[in-house]
């Protein structure tokens, strides 16, 4: 008979499977449904569950809210661009590219790695001051370092393209790709969540006095997860770059980080799992509101909302969760088979 | 150093000390990192057209003279603060700092986009005081009368709220609700009307940015409180969070160093004069972490 500690571990494991299976019946249910409108939506939505679960990473296990998360996305996006794009495109459009980025043309799957790389290094050195703060200074110290950011990409012109859009990406995410990657980042965070660095960093998040007594070194764990989230946020700007096919500064500043934060907050800051069913709750919430926006007809009349209230109404969903429902919609619990089917399995 | 350069510093940071001052004062009493002021400034600022989406902007309160105006849209800042306080924040009373932030994140998005439905998206051009750009000569420097305006003003608003704080019951209440929230409740301060005090006066703080913002830029848009927002933030920060004098000394000094950079930077560097700012901000909080100012109550207790 397995201990009660052995039978934990093992149902927690189930976490990134069952999340993963929940991933598959999305996908499955989006392109059975034969609409290409849906289709799009379900490979976008699993970006964000790249993007969001990597974001969690830092974000859950350390309680520090991070505004600077959607600067990564920015890093991995034009990292992915300046390495696919082709050459002659790029010699007119980013005539001040160094030469080797200026002659790249790499496959599209090592080039997405190297932006969550250049993502996940960007994060290192950051992080490497940023986390020497504690609490609120150094959540407005990451917003420092998201407006840096956006200033240097819509300056840097020759090198960037500035406000104007870099076009012409190569636009070869399915829904399939994208599967695969929100399933990577969730299995390295459900390994990360339960290895000794993301238990101890948990510890710090829920009392940094006493974990700090027993010897954790909060600014490594910190650093360790800063890192790794850094990562994954940079693989999905670089998925959502070539998703889009265009790629601009302000596409990812304060309208992405408070697209992330509300489906932290609106699944719950407490879990992986919370992070999620956030993005899947809120995807299909603004799907259906994007079509609201564009306008029903009913009979002979078309009822529409305004544009904008999509966002209005998020953030006051945002409130309404905050004020009734503060853990989330999975209140920091996680998707797991119960202890006593592991149990039998595993005997 | 010229003249002229130290006239641009003290107003650029004049206005930054009094956006830094309406977040220090709420965050004082309750903790909260508001990020909403911005767009507070935002709707201060289009109350003073005529609510429509078209292109050219129609002065609707603006058409008013200047001393029914001021006090007009001083009140409307404050009344539209001590709402979202009623609304949204006496709800999360009890809510972590952190949710409180995200809460008031939320919050100023929804008021962006509410002015993107009622307003449009595009900027507008809004003609308020045009004469004041007219300059005066003082010494060997042309100098905006705005500007004089505006630091005759901060440094009078920065008096008034130094004597309120000082020599008034609501500000005898207010410093201690920031020094010990909860025993200042215990000593019969009364906590809703504190709070509620606060954010009327940040309220009206940002009236006045958004006023001087018109008025020097000729510009009304959706997003003009973000950027003054997060350099406000920054001096908060800088200043040792919950510190006024703190918030108003940072405030001051980054509008003198941005001046300043604005001056001093190659013109190939000036348009990452920002980028340089926030650099040097984290490099303050490295240096010192809890702010320059910081009060002996924002020490971690055990």
């Amino acid at each position: 008979m397995p201990s009660q500690h052995q039978l934990r571990r093992r149902s927690a494991a189930t976490t990134p499977l069952l999340l993963g299976l929940l991933l598959l019946t999305f996908v499955l249910v989006a392109l059975g449904l034969g609409d290409r409108a849906i289709a799009r939506m379900a490979a976008e939505t699993l970006i964000r569950v790249t993007m969001v679960v990597g974001f969690w990473i830092f974000v859950g296990n350390s309680g520090v809210v991070s505004f600077g998360h959607a600067a990564f996305g920015c890093i991995g996006a034009y990292v992915s661009a300046w390495l696919t794009l082709n050459p002659a495109m790029k010699a007119a459009l980013l005539p001040g590219l160094p030469e080797g980025l200026a002659a790249a043309d790499w496959p599209v799957l090592p080039a997405a790695i190297a932006g969550g790389l250049a993502a996940a290094v960007i994060a290192l050195l950051t992080g490497a001051a940023i986390l020497r703060l504690s609490g609120i200074a150094a959540s407005i110290a990451t917003f420092a370092f998201l407006a840096m950011v956006n200033t240097i990409w819509a300056n840097w012109t020759p090198v960037t393209g500035g406000t104007s859009s870099v076009v012409g990406l190569d636009r070869y995410i399915t829904p399939w790709v994208a599967l695969g990657w929100a399933f990577a980042a969730i299995l390295v965070a459900a390994l990360h969540a339960h290895s000794a660095s993301g238990l101890a960093l948990r510890a710090t998040r829920e009392d940094e006095v006493a974990a700090a007594a027993s010897g954790i070194d909060r600014y490594r764990h910190r650093l360790l997860a800063y890192t790794l989230s850094g990562f994954f946020c940079g693989i999905g700007g670089a998925l959502m770059g070539h998703f889009i096919g265009v790629i601009n500064p302000d596409g990812f500043y304060l309208g992405l980080t408070f697209l992330m934060l509300a489906m932290l907050v609106i699944g719950g800051v407490g879990s992986l799992s919370g992070a999620v069913v956030g993005v899947l709750a809120l995807s299909i919430a603004v799907e259906g509101l994007v079509r609201l926006e564009k306008g029903i007809a009913v009979g002979a009349t078309t009822f529409a909302l305004p544009p904008g209230s999509q966002e209005i109404i998020l953030a006051v969903a945002m409130i309404l969760i905050l004020i009734f429902r503060p853990a989330g919609l999975m209140a920091g619990r996680e998707v797991m088979l119960p202890a006593r089917w592991v149990a039998r399995r595993g005997t | 150093m010229s003249l002229q350069l130290l006239f641009d510093a003290l107003a650029l940071g004049g206005i930054y000390a009094i956006a830094a001052l309406g977040i220090a004062l709420i965050f004082g009493v309750m903790r909260l990192v508001n990020f909403a002021h911005g767009q507070f400034i935002a709707c201060a600022v289009f109350a003073l057209i005529v609510p429509s989406t078209d292109a050219l902007a129609v002065l609707g309160l603006g058409r008013l003279p200047a001393p029914v105006l001021i006090p007009l849209i001083l009140a409307l800042g404050a009344g539209l603060a001590v709402a979202a306080e009623a609304l949204v924040f006496r709800l999360m009373r009890n809510a972590s700092p952190v949710a409180l932030m995200v809460g008031s994140f939320a919050l100023g998005v929804a008021l962006q986009n509410l002015l993107l439905v009622v307003y449009g998206g595009r900027p507008k051009a809004v003609s308020l005081w045009a004469e004041l750009s007219h300059p005066v000569q003082i010494a060997s420097a042309e100098v905006p009368l705005l500007q004089l305006i505006v630091i005759v003003t901060v440094a009078m608003i920065l008096a008034a709220l130094a004597i309120m704080l000082r020599h008034t019951r609501l500000g005898l209440e207010m410093r201690a609700a920031a020094e010990d929230f909860t025993m200042a409740r215990m000593l019969g301060v009364r906590a809703n009307r504190v709070i509620s005090g606060a954010f009327a006066l940040s309220g009206a703080m940002a009236a006045v940015v958004a006023l001087v913002l018109v008025a020097q830029t000729g510009v009304a848009d959706v997003r003009m409180g973000g950027q003054i927002m997060l350099v406000a933030f920054i001096a908060t920060v800088v200043g040792g969070m919950g510190s006024l004098s703190g918030a108003v000394a940072a405030g001051l000094a980054i509008g003198a160093a941005s001046a300043f950079l604005q001056a001093g930077l190659p013109a190939d560097a000036r348009p990452f004069r920002d980028a340089f700012l926030y650099g040097g901000v984290i490099l303050v909080l490295l240096i010192r972490p809890q702010g320059l100012f910081a009060p002996v109550g924002a020490k971690p207790r055990v």
